[in-house]
């Protein structure tokens, strides 16, 4: 019994295959599917009585890729160039076999065809969709490392010339069924009920078996190779923009420009050949394990409620409190509105209270703008937001929110004054980044209710939130707090209480080693050019500007202050205390920081920090800049799971990718170290403790699981 | 060990390099055969003791394709036992043939040969053959690649030239040539270029604007920002230089080297060879040398490459009388001066190819004859003539006139 596809042969002599992959939602390529797609083709070349062959779906989608988890395990079972080709070539030999079986196949796209779906598309010789505006039709292996391995990306620049297919293939792009007809992806568009008859009278009308690449005399539209000087123009351009843009880190990019490349040159067996053994390189590659298993796997199982405590019921937060309706405050109304909660937005007065209110006035206007919202549904987001100064109408929140300054006086004020209308069984959250929760949680007279909510700046773009639980949280307010960020679609990660718990704590040790860097008279060029090159999205000056360096003098004044005679200063701290106290810049905010902020133009480095910090005589080379910068990111979270603020190598992943942007080459700041490999990263962080300071020094507990080869995952 | 003595030079003047330019009208084939007539003409030349006719071209391909000097010598009515080859050493590929007619001397093999260079910029235009350092993705992201005025520029950058920098040595580029050029000092080595009637098409550089003033060449644009910013460019070379905050883009069609097209070529041999067919050797060759340098930046393999050849000749920078070096960016030229410690009245002293321009593939055969034409004329005794080269490369000989 199959357990994939459904072969029946009508009165005229036409397979019809059914794509339906048991106990899956979407049809996803797997083992069995590729064994049962195998014997279909099969029967196909050698059944006299079939003339030719339909292919189609039963489910929604025609087909959504490959099945990740199985590829996530078997990246652990590819070690060397054999066993990485014995995975990249049977699907593509098997795509081969069915364009060249002899009989005419038409594909009939029924829904989204993605990765593999339109590769087996492509190996159809016709191409029929059905006019179903849910349909998404691309390549989008890129965005998990990976290239289009079953003969995409050397079918599609064979239909659609080279320029238009690299664009689709680098960038992932997905399109819909008008867009794909218009690039000349599908033949046919035809209303869904008649999809599967159109593609049988294609195969009884026309039906040619034989594909264009492989008719004779056949060229490759728009030139390809190294001596037409289209496609010369289009391979030199597109190789810089992939080094700009991957920075050398992502190897999926080049990767496929080069299977384009060699592969349109040569007879596509050839080229389906050349492309396999790309692929295998990238399956060979740790980035690839890195990205699909937390950019995917990981990530998915989070927003799915992985780290929710079981035993709990599944709640919903209709009506949501919110105290103070600054940057925060309104950023958190808007996405909670957005999620349809009723929210009362509490400040002290009515005009700050509405002015929280604004922004999601100014963010659903420009939604109605650009055409993504109705004016009505827009006008139901912001009539959800009530803004309000009396903490009587929080009585019926479910769930409460502070974002208010981060004073620990006032923000027990505001608990008390909360915890004395909101119900008893109601959570209490903070959105503090830096004060502990557990003693936020003292304020509180149910601190097991008590839990940290830490969004992330603009609360509207960043996809991840910090659930932080506190000593007496309970199990159930965390199960709580977990359903409101799924209800926002958001991507929840559970920590520990520390001081700024996992993402901000570790964030400060990368700009810490920027400003220590600088210190040690490294260029301030070298510095953020680097940090960009190693994958973060700004460099250490460039965010401190961004955050203030003013923020940071204080920040680090409080923990001075909290930790009395435990407070061991900073290796950064001459530069922070110089820049604000003696060069009075304290940031992007103030005109002046590490950067000049003209009027007109990019951001310049303040040319006056080459006397504030007199660059060295010798400069680092950049690869040690960029270990330090990545290192001391990585090492920082190894105590944090040491210390147990972190229990999940997961959420150390996510967190510090979608949280502080971490290179997402990386796979997060633990899959880092294990791609490192653990003893050799130990052993380079003793190198560096050793030539630039005990920062960097391996706990005795990291070395003992190095020595154990004991992995985080 | 035998030695190489120059005994003639000449070149073409060099045509605007587009379809106006006045040697369009003329095949490369052509151009090279009445350059190697010229020089069997000058010197009353038996042919038919060329041992070889070493040739550069950059774009070999096309009509500059299958080996040039080989059917230039044909079509020059050269005798038929004379062969020919064709090299490319990129910007230095003249130079480079002069350099391996000699080492054939050098190496006791030939007696008699010729060593020059083609390009004819608008018949057959730069990057016509591709290449897989340019083309293949593989290739180019290994090696970094970027187009060479990036690395102009880049070079601008880091040693602080500014805009008005490159531009007053433009300008005085053009100054100088205008100069040699109102004086006589290029006459001896011009071959005018003649149509099939005979009558003269060009017999002067055609490129030159010596009216230029330093406010003029500051309004150009600068002609390799887009490249750098939209095409990623400059992030390629910054992946490489990463201490460098951004690219200043300084260099302009003003004070980079002009495309344009020509033939230039040296005749060398023996001593005996000379004293047989009674040729005065006019200079010797002392030594020559190429190095590699870092291939993104591209153009910074003079200085190292001058330093190479003065250790095989056993001499010092200070030895040298004059130098040469061609005008592929005035960036390139600056920071040779400033490396070098070469003052500025030593080196290009009749200007070079920002006035000139710079048919690729020639224009190492073509400095070669101007420096030494400058050297008779001053009385001076050496000459290192140099090029920076594509993918990150240098090339230098030096050359001792004979009293």
């Amino acid at each position: 019994m199959n357990q994939t596809l459904s072969l029946a042969v009508d009165a005229d002599g036409i397979a019809l295959i059914t794509l339906d992959v048991q106990g899956r939602p979407m049809n996803v390529v797997t083992p069995a599917l590729l064994e049962e797609l195998g014997a279909a083709v099969e029967r196909i070349r050698t059944d006299a009585a079939i003339k030719g062959a339909v292919i189609t779906s039963a489910k929604a989608d025609f087909m959504a890729g490959a099945d990740l988890k199985w590829l996530l395990e078997a990246h652990a079972q590819i070690h060397d160039a054999s066993t990485a080709m014995a995975f990249a070539w049977p699907l593509n030999q098997l795509f081969r076999q069915l364009e060249t079986c002899g009989k005419p196949v038409a594909a009939a796209i029924n829904g989204t065809a993605l990765g593999g779906g339109l590769e087996l598309a492509l190996a159809c010789h016709h191409r029929v969709a059905a006019d179903n505006p849910a349909t998404r039709i691309g390549l989008p292996e890129v965005l998990v490392g990976l290239l289009p391995g079953a003969g995409g990306t050397q079918r599609l620049p064979r239909l659609i010339g080279i320029p238009d297919a690299l664009r689709l293939i680098i960038e992932g792009t997905h399109l819909n069924v008008a867009e794909a007809a218009a690039k000349k992806i599908v033949h046919q568009v035809v209303p869904p009920e008649s999809l599967v008859a159109t593609a049988k009278a294609w195969v009884l009308e026309h039906g040619n078996p034989v594909q264009p690449w492989d008719a004779k005399g056949f060229k490759v539209p728009g030139g390809a190779g190294g001596m037409d000087p289209r496609s010369v123009q289009t391979f030199m351009g597109g190789t810089a923009l992939v080094a700009k843009r991957t920075n050398h880190n992502y190897p999926a990019p080049i990767a496929i420009m080069s299977a384009v490349y060699e592969g349109t040159q040569v007879p596509i067996d050839t080229g389906l050949k050349i492309e396999s053994r790309y692929l295998s390189t990238l399956l060979l590659s740790p980035v690839t394990r890195n990205m699909i298993r937390t950019l995917f796997v990981n990530k998915g199982a989070a927003e799915k409620g992985a780290r929710r405590p079981t035993g709990v019921p599944a709640s919903k937060v209709t009506t949501l409190g919110i105290l103070g309706a600054g940057m925060m405050g309104a950023g958190i109304a808007y996405v909670s509105a957005k999620a349809g909660m009723q929210v009362k937005l509490l400040d002290t007065s009515t005009e700050k209270a509405a002015k929280g209110r604004e922004y999601t006035e100014k963010l659903v206007e420009k939604d109605v703008a650009r055409g993504r919202l109705t004016p009505v549904k827009a006008m139901e987001i912001v009539t959800r937001i009530t803004p309000v100064t009396d903490y009587q109408a929080l009585a019926g929140c479910e769930l409460v929110i502070e974002a208010v300054f981060e004073d620990r006086a006032i923000k027990a004020d505001v608990t008390r004054k909360t915890e004395a209308v909101i119900p008893a069984g109601a959570v209490f959250a903070s959105n503090t980044s830096t004060l502990p929760i557990t003693g936020l949680a003292e304020a509180s007279a149910r601190p097991a209710h008590f839990i940290g909510i830490h969004f992330f700046s603009p609360v509207e773009k960043m996809p991840l939130v910090e659930i932080i639980v506190g000593r007496e949280t309970s199990q159930e307010t965390l199960a709580r707090a977990i359903d409101y960020v799924m209800q926002l679609r958001k991507t929840p990660i559970v920590v520990n209480d520390s001081r700024g718990f996992y993402t901000s704590r570790v964030f400060g040790t990368y700009t810490n080693e920027g400003m220590t860097l600088l210190h040690e008279g490294v260029s301030p060029a070298l510095i953020e050019n680097v940090a960009k090159q190693a994958g973060m999205p700004v460099g250490p000056l460039a965010v401190l500007d961004e955050v203030t360096l003013e923020l940071a003098y204080h920040v680090t004044q409080q923990t001075r202050r909290d930790l009395g005679d435990a407070y061991r200063p900073l290796s950064g701290w001459p530069v922070l205390q110089k820049m604000v106290e003696e060069l009075k810049r304290l940031g992007k905010r103030h005109g002046q920081g590490f950067y000049d902020y003209p009027a007109e133009g990019r951001k310049r480095l303040w040319s006056g920090l080459a006397s504030a910090f007199p660059a060295a005589a010798v400069q680092p080379e950049a690869e040690e800049v960029r270990k330090r910068l990545l290192y001391i990111q990585a090492l920082e979270t190894a105590r944090c799971v040491e210390e147990r603020v972190v229990t999940a190598a997961a959420d150390a992943d996510l967190g510090s990718i979608l949280g502080w942007g971490f290179p997402a080459w990386t796979g997060g700041t633990l899959s880092y170290i294990e791609t490192v490999g653990l003893s050799a990263f130990v052993a380079e962080c003793k190198r560096l403790a050793a030539r630039y300071g005990e920062r960097f020094t391996p706990s005795p507990w990291l070395e003992a699981r190095a020595a154990r080869g004991e992995t985080f995952h | 060990m035998a030695e190489a003595y120059i005994y003639d030079c000449v070149r073409t003047p060099r045509g605007r390099g587009r379809n106006t330019g006045a040697l369009h009208e003329v095949p490369p084939i052509q151009l090279a055969a009445q350059v190697l007539a010229a020089l069997r003409e000058r010197n009353q030349l038996d042919t038919s003791l060329v041992d070889d006719v070493v040739f550069g071209c950059v774009s070999p391909v096309g009509e500059q394709g299958a080996v040039v000097p080989r059917v230039a010598a044909i079509i020059a009515d050269y005798d038929q036992n004379v062969p020919g080859k064709q090299l490319n050493r990129f910007c230095a590929s003249g130079l480079e043939a002069v350099n391996t007619a000699a080492a054939q001397i050098m190496a006791g093999q030939s007696d008699l040969t010729i060593g020059g260079g083609i390009e004819s910029m608008s018949r057959v235009p730069m990057g016509s053959d591709g290449g897989a350092w340019v083309s293949d993705p593989a290739v180019a992201y290994k090696s970094y690649f970027a187009p060479q005025g990036i690395g102009a520029d880049l070079i601008a950058t880091m040693h602080g030239f500014s805009r008005r920098d490159v531009d007053a040595y433009a300008c005085e580029s053009q100054r100088r040539a205008a100069e040699a050029w109102k004086n006589g000092w290029f006459q001896r080595s011009i071959v005018p270029v003649k149509d099939i009637l005979g009558d003269v098409i060009l017999d002067r550089d055609e490129h030159m604007r010596p009216q230029t003033t330093l406010e003029e060449l500051g309004a150009l644009k600068p002609a390799f920002t887009q490249m750098g910013e939209d095409f990623g460019f400059d992030a390629v070379a910054l992946q490489r230089y990463p201490g460098v905050e951004q690219i200043e883009h300084v260099h302009t069609g003003g004070n980079s080297s002009g495309i344009v097209d020509g033939c230039g070529a040296v005749l060398l041999g023996t001593k005996e060879i000379g004293e047989r067919l009674g040729l005065k050797p006019r200079a010797r060759i002392r030594a020559f040398a190429s190095i590699g340098s870092e291939p993104t930046i591209m153009l910074t393999g003079p200085a190292p490459s001058a330093r190479k050849v003065l250790k095989r000749a056993g001499m010092n920078a200070s030895d040298i009388d004059l130098f040469e070096l061609n005008e592929a960016f005035a960036s390139v030229v600056l920071l040779y001066m400033q490396d070098m410690g070469i003052p500025h009245d030593r080196i290009n002293v009749n200007g070079g190819a920002i006035a000139m321009g710079h048919p690729l593939g020639a224009t190492g055969a073509m400095i070669l004859g101007t420096v030494l034409d400058e050297l008779e004329r001053r009385g001076l005794g050496t000459a290192l003539i140099n090029l920076c080269v594509g993918a990150g490369m240098g090339t230098a000989t030096i050359i001792e006139r004979m009293n």
